[in-house]
């Protein structure tokens, strides 16, 4: 299972491979905001726990629909189903594969992009540890989401409108720890809501994503 | 280590195409599968390897005996002839890189992108994995496609050496390899039933 998780890490940062891409998405989104709600200082501190927090989302969703679709299409996954490796084993290691390429980068990168929406200094801190706490399950919901869509001819869009509202809650939860957070108010409870639901989708989505698959390759 | 294939039923697509196949795959044998285009051949493989449920009819081997090989070879076009090689035998954990390689005569590519390979060549690595899975029995689905008349020799020499260690080979090729197999003709098993039933994944998504 390591030599997959090394494969997937090794194919995202060669060329073609995708890595980059999501950060690069993230970078736009937030240098752009600045300049459609003016330079209001104020106003750009109190949505910029929102602001990071949708553009790691999306961010987060523009690389889902290759989780599964290359390795469909370039005979891998059949391959990978007849391999001694149990499928919710091969499922859990391409969402780990895709947090490490795709949601530790964004979470890393997040209090650098704060800056340029002017995120009040205690936000710092809570913007790194929600968006750490919530980043695995939005991994983990997009690898389920890709498992429905695998096979499918531009599955891309379907995907997005699968895993969208599966990602409401965290969303909810990670900005209003982040909010909380940059106002100095207690986030303590929404935090263990989003760690919650973390280790939920963690815990169940695995084998749901690897049944969906079986069903998609017969 | 033997295949014993019952009264097997399979369908693609929600739409049955083979019924009661019977056969039995001894350790050291081949088994050469022919039918026109659309036979059922690749279904078949398919339901033996387990991607697919059969509808009725049942398969039995020793656990994680099969090697299955498709048309699609499995490549990833940006890793090296070594890595796509390395990652399989890293996955199966056993069987021998220098053996496959030597087999297909790969010693030269070794460092080049799959992507810049020939088909042929393509194909030779994706043969080349058989070798690595170390399993025994292998079914296989037209593995000459796009090789030359010096690689099906390689491939007949390679099933050639599987069958003498032991090993089986299940093999869907249109082609004559020149080995000493039995032959089993898909044509008299096309389904007859056209109704579907329980045509659960048609309705999925």
């Amino acid at each position: 299972m390591i030599r997959l998780l090394m494969r997937d890490l090794k194919l995202a940062v060669r060329a073609g491979g995708g890595f980059g891409l999501g950060l690069a998405f993230f970078l736009i989104v937030t240098v752009l905001v600045p300049f459609g709600v003016g330079p209001g200082g104020a106003l750009l501190a109190r949505i910029a726990p929102g602001i990071l927090w949708v553009g790691a989302l999306l961010a987060c969703l523009l690389s889902l629909d290759r989780i599964f679709q290359l390795d469909f299409e370039d005979g891998s996954l059949d391959l990978l189903a007849t391999a001694p490796i149990p499928m919710e084993g091969v499922v859990a290691i391409k969402a780990l594969a895709h947090w490490l390429t795709t949601g530790l980068p964004l979470t890393l990168a997040a209090p650098l992009f704060g800056i340029f929406l002017n995120l009040p200094g205690q936000g710092y801190l809570w913007i790194v540890v929600s968006l750490g706490l919530g980043t695995p399950a939005l991994s983990m919901i997009g690898t389920f989401g890709a498992a429905l869509s695998v096979g499918l001819k531009r599955g891309g869009l379907l995907l997005s409108l699968l895993v969208l509202p599966l990602y409401v809650p965290t969303l909810i939860f990670g900005t209003e720890t982040a909010r909380r957070g940059a106002e100095g108010l207690a986030s303590s409870t929404p935090a263990l809501m989003l760690a919650g639901i973390t280790l939920g989708t963690l815990a169940l989505l695995p084998f749901a994503a690897a049944a969906a698959i079986r069903i998609n390759l017969r | 280590m033997e295949l014993i294939v019952e009264n097997l039923s399979c369908a693609r697509g929600g739409l049955p195409v083979l019924e009661g196949v019977s056969f039995r795959l001894k350790p050291g044998c081949a088994l050469i599968l022919r039918g026109p285009n659309g036979s059922g051949k690749t279904t078949l493989l398919r339901t033996i390897a387990r991607l697919q449920p059969a509808l009725k009819g049942k398969v039995t081997e020793a656990e994680d005996a099969i090697a299955y090989g498709a048309h699609a070879d499995g490549l990833k076009a940006t890793l090296s002839v070594a890595e796509n090689l390395q990652f399989w035998a890293g996955i199966y954990g056993k069987g021998s890189l220098e053996v496959a390689v030597a087999t297909f005569e790969l010693g030269n590519l070794m460092d080049r992108p799959a992507q810049n390979l020939s088909a042929g060549q393509k194909r030779r690595l994706g043969l080349a994995r058989l070798l690595v899975t170390g399993r025994p029995i292998w079914a296989l689905d037209e593995p000459t496609v796009s090789l030359d008349g010096a690689s099906v020799a390689l491939f007949a020499n390679a099933v050639r050496a599987h069958l003498g260690q032991g090993g089986s080979a299940l093999i869907a090729t249109h082609i004559d390899l020149g080995l000493d197999a039995e032959v089993l003709d898909l044509t008299p098993f096309r389904a007859s039933s056209q109704a579907v039933s329980g045509a659960f994944d048609e309705a999925f998504l």
